[in-house]
């Protein structure tokens, strides 16, 4: 596939996004809706391949862009798109996971702690998310929306951390180890300090994600990488893998409590996956900089479309 | 790309993740193959799904008459709950690849992250069991 035709498929994804933005709305739909049942599924599985595009090339997960828009414009209840994107996120991490394990990149040892916080506060965010009105998670998704935008526009990232010293619980625990950096050719040791309010951190990602069916990478790398100390590519990977368990816990209590449509699931994790797989071919010829401005003005307009819904001013 | 060595318990849980992960894709196609082409029937009538994806989950569970919790097991009859079997086992891929880790950390002493893993296994146990459910 050559440089234009890549260039010029992935320019009609996003028109097709955008459209689809902003044409789509619950006002027209369902039951007024002249529409088969069959074009929402197929709808939602040609938007969710391109934003398994846009998200690889954006650098986010799928689960933070999928829940704000599919849930602002797609008819199907928001309890369900959470419950779904949960499983996107979920499913997202189960395929990278043995990858990033294998190479070294993720480190079980530092995710298993983190993960034990973050799972168990997920389950309660789940439980808290299914609970409340659908104006106020509408309004609560809609400000961690607009809080991403603004945490990925500023958060800095740090290829090498510096940390002295490790704390008293990394040491207990053993974190760390070696990363081998190919573009420095040398071996870099590293471990993670400031770990008890990376702790306190975790749990309230783990709430978050469970109550908005976001996934949580947006907020676990910042916290890896510039709390913990953590080389950012083992970051990353760590983050990445860390979903499969922290959305496990909350998908289990979606999934119980009836809060899944497979009409929605599954057309949302196929198409999300092979998005994922053409995203990263046209990486190697794509300008990021300019996807993530586009990613992050997307994630802003769905964001503010949640909270505008949960205020009632754009139903 | 070098990077970290991977520890036997590490290259043990992504061998065991890899073949979940294929496992519960490859299910979940064919069980929305099979629900698509409506090889099993389906519980809900697959043309009066619009009318219901605007309810919320109380609603939706009222005017189905679809209990919450496992009994989607007893409907496996059902094409639309055949396809909850492989979304179910991706969620249990994760606490088999604990419980594959903890005989080896006790085999190299290491105590604490074998309590850990089991920690975790029986975190994702309790939320796969049913009892922490919510309605509207």
């Amino acid at each position: 596939m050559g440089r234009r035709q890549v260039l010029a498929m992935f320019a009609m994804g996003l028109i097709l996004c955008i459209i689809s933005l902003a044409f789509g709305g619950e006002a027209q739909l369902p039951n007024n809706s002249s529409l088969p049942w069959w074009a929402w599924p197929l709808m939602l599985f040609v938007l969710t391949f391109i934003l398994g595009i846009v998200a690889v090339l954006g650098g986010v997960g799928g689960g933070v862009l999928f829940v704000p828009i599919v849930g602002g414009f797609f008819p199907f209840n928001l309890d369900f798109v959470r419950g779904a994107g949960l499983f996107v996120a979920l499913t997202g991490a189960l395929a990278a996971g043995p990858g990033l394990l294998r190479r070294g990149l993720a480190d079980l040892r530092l995710a298993i702690p983190l993960a034990l916080i973050a799972s168990s506060s997920a389950i309660a965010g789940a439980m808290i998310g299914l609970a409340l009105p659908k104006n106020v998670v509408n309004t609560l998704l809609g400000l961690t929306i607009l809080g991403i935008v603004f945490i990925m526009w500023k958060a800095k990232k740090s290829e090498f951390p510096e940390v002295k010293e490790a704390d008293p619980i990394a040491k207990a625990l053993g974190i760390g180890g070696v990363y081998v950096e190919p573009s420095l050719g040398k071996e870099i040791n590293w471990t993670v300090h400031r770990t008890p309010i990376a702790f306190g951190m975790f749990a309230i990602i783990g709430i978050m994600a469970g109550m908005f069916g976001l996934g949580a990478g947006w907020a676990n790398v910042p916290v890896l990488n510039l709390l913990l100390g953590v080389p950012l590519k083992v970051a990353v990977s760590t983050s990445k893998f860390l979903l499969s368990i922290t959305d496990t816990s909350a998908a289990f209590i979606y999934l119980n409590s009836g809060a899944i449509s497979p009409m929605v699931v599954v057309p949302s994790i196929v198409g999300i996956m092979l998005g994922s797989i053409v995203g990263v071919r046209i990486l190697a010829v794509a300008k990021p900089k300019v996807i993530r401005i586009v990613v992050l003005a997307l994630l802003f307009f769905s964001g503010l479309r949640a909270l505008l819904k949960g205020l009632g001013i754009w139903n | 790309m070098s990077s970290l060595k991977p520890t036997e318990e590490q290259l043990a849980y992504a061998n065991l993740l890899d073949i979940g992960m294929k496992v519960g894709l490859a299910g979940l196609l064919i069980a929305f193959v099979i629900y698509l082409l409506q090889i099993l029937p389906p519980y809900v009538p697959i043309n009066e799904l619009p009318a219901l994806w605007k309810f919320n989950l109380h609603e939706y569970l009222e005017t189905t008459k679809i209990k919450q919790g496992w009994f989607w097991i007893t409907m496996l009859r059902y094409g639309d709950f055949l396809t909850f079997l492989p979304i179910c086992f991706l969620a249990f891929v994760t606490i088999f690849c604990f419980l594959r880790i903890i005989p080896i950390f006790l085999k190299k002493g290491d105590k604490l992250y074998a309590f850990l893993s089991l920690l975790q296994a029986l975190i994702l146990l309790l939320a796969a069991s049913g009892f922490l459910k919510v309605g509207h």
